[in-house]
């Protein structure tokens, strides 16, 4: 998938309850600028859906949270940096409409 | 015809539970924002329709809710608290190390009395953030968290947590747990601490300033001057504005427990809940029994009438008691259980509204004209 410009389409999907709190179904698409990263993912899902601010990263340091968790390609991108870029084949892959990035409510409590 | 509206915070969700001035048949709707905490909901005094809500879980962090419609719709409000100040400066942790004041949660929503756009929000680790449009920003009053005492501060076991905000505005009350009581008289910009009686097991000092275990504390709205409190152990109370306290725990099987509720039209009435200890958070035999006192405290009774006397081994949370302002005064609380009970007659007879909810953390009334 290509969006304008220097962006590509990305398939995001989210944990039910996110979900819910942005008033969508199924998975979303957000226009995110090359290169591709964590954070302009994150960016540009919370740019659509502010509501979603806070939920995933800490608003003061923008810290994954602890029990969210991010995949992509079978792969736990959870621990890459935020700003490195994301590895080439998933990179591909989410472009291209393959594969979506996941951000998952980590298993955890009851 | 009066309408009475009953909005219960829960572990997993909001529930909202309404009846008529008979207060014998009730409607329950919800779960409103299912398999979250909801550690508070309240309506504005102005504008009873418009009612704020705390949404948290420790998944996906805080969120702001309101109503606009009387809790029949909602709408994703301002979640960000942070913190005023570059760097936010320590508190003690439980090993008495110094550690960063660090957004956790809220704990207490209380609107204005005057303007249904601002409210106030409790945030742990002990912050007071008021907003006054809507919920829709919020800024930190920052003379609370540093106050001077501020460093020395240590979170009870549920946090450091100020759940109990009362406005008389100008004047404000908190309760922090485990700091103690402060007073602002100047709407939030700067606090003194008001402990002089409290004494505290595990504090050697006696003229300790803070670091007491307070679990809630209520003002009589014709007298608010007079103020009653519940702490880790022992129910207080002070006649002159937090200025100095002295115990009423009197005759009570247990002086530890959570809420406290002062009658509306009776400012001697109070009521509690005693719970068998700190380590055993249930009350005394297995049965669940509100004690009243009509005398402003040390002289209580027992009301038993329709809460069970056997068996029973559920808590009651600090805001989990409210009352309403019929001339027939009702009194609600909510359980660990999941049963929300109702006394219509100022606690002489109970009857459960709801018995399975999850485990309830709040229970605020309204009464609707």
């Amino acid at each position: 998938m290509t969006s304008a410009g220097d962006a590509a389409d990305v398939r995001v999907v989210l944990p039910a309850h996110l979900r819910n709190l942005a008033g969508v179904h199924g998975e979303v698409l957000v226009s995110v600028h090359r290169p591709l990263t964590q954070r302009a993912v994150l960016d540009a899902l919370e740019a659509r859906f502010p509501v979603l601010c806070g939920t995933i990263r800490d608003r003061r340091t923008a810290k994954r949270r602890a029990f969210v968790r991010f995949y992509a390609c079978e792969q736990d991108l959870s621990n890459d940096p935020p700003d490195a870029p994301l590895p080439a084949f998933v990179a591909d892959a989410i472009t291209a409409g393959r594969e979506p990035f996941l951000v998952v409510g980590a298993m955890a409590g009851g | 015809m009066t309408q009475v509206r009953v909005l219960a915070g829960t572990r997993k969700g909001a529930f909202v539970l309404t009846s008529d001035g008979n207060r014998d048949k009730w409607s329950v709707s919800g779960p409103y924002f299912g398999g979250w905490e909801i550690y508070h909901l309240k309506g504005s005094p102005v504008n009873p329709d418009r009612i704020y809500a705390s949404q948290n879980t420790g998944w996906f962090g805080q969120l702001i809710q309101r109503s606009d419609d009387g809790g029949l719709t909602w709408e994703p409000v301002g979640n960000d608290f942070s913190y005023a100040g570059g760097d936010p400066g320590t508190h003690l942790w439980y090993d008495d190390t110094p550690r960063p004041w660090e957004f956790k949660r809220i704990w207490h929503l209380e609107p204005s009395l005057t303007d249904p756009d601002t409210v106030y929000a409790g945030a742990e680790d002990a912050a007071l953030f008021k907003s006054t449009d809507g919920a829709v920003s919020w800024t930190e009053l920052t003379g609370l968290r540093t106050h001077p005492t501020g460093p020395s501060w240590a979170p009870g076991a549920g946090g450091l947590c100020p759940h109990t905000i009362i406005l008389q505005e100008p004047r404000i009350y908190v309760a922090i747990s485990a700091a103690g009581t402060l007073r602002s008289d100047d709407g939030g910009e700067t606090w003194r601490v008001i402990n002089r009686g409290l004494l505290s097991d595990g504090i050697p000092d006696p003229d300790a300033e803070a670091g007491h275990c307070v679990h809630h504390v209520e003002a009589h709205p014709a007298k608010p001057d007079t103020l009653f409190m519940q702490k880790h152990w022992d129910v207080m109370r002070s006649d002159d504005a937090g200025e100095n306290w002295y115990e009423i725990s009197g005759n009570l099987p247990t002086d530890f427990g959570f809420p406290i509720g002062v009658h509306p039209h009776e400012a001697e009435t109070l009521y509690v809940v005693p719970i068998t200890s700190d380590s055993l958070h249930y009350p005394p035999d297995g049965a669940l029994r509100v004690y009243r006192s009509r005398v402003g405290g040390n002289e209580w009774e027992p009301l038993t009438s329709g809460l069970p006397q056997r068996d029973c081994y559920v808590n009651v949370y600090r805001d989990a008691m409210s009352i309403d302002t019929l001339d027939d005064t009702g009194i609600y609380f909510g359980t660990t259980g999941g049963q929300v009970y109702c006394s219509a007659d100022s606690g002489d007879t109970w009857a459960p509204i709801v018995r399975d909810l999850p485990a309830v953390l709040s229970v605020e009334v309204q009464v609707l004209p």
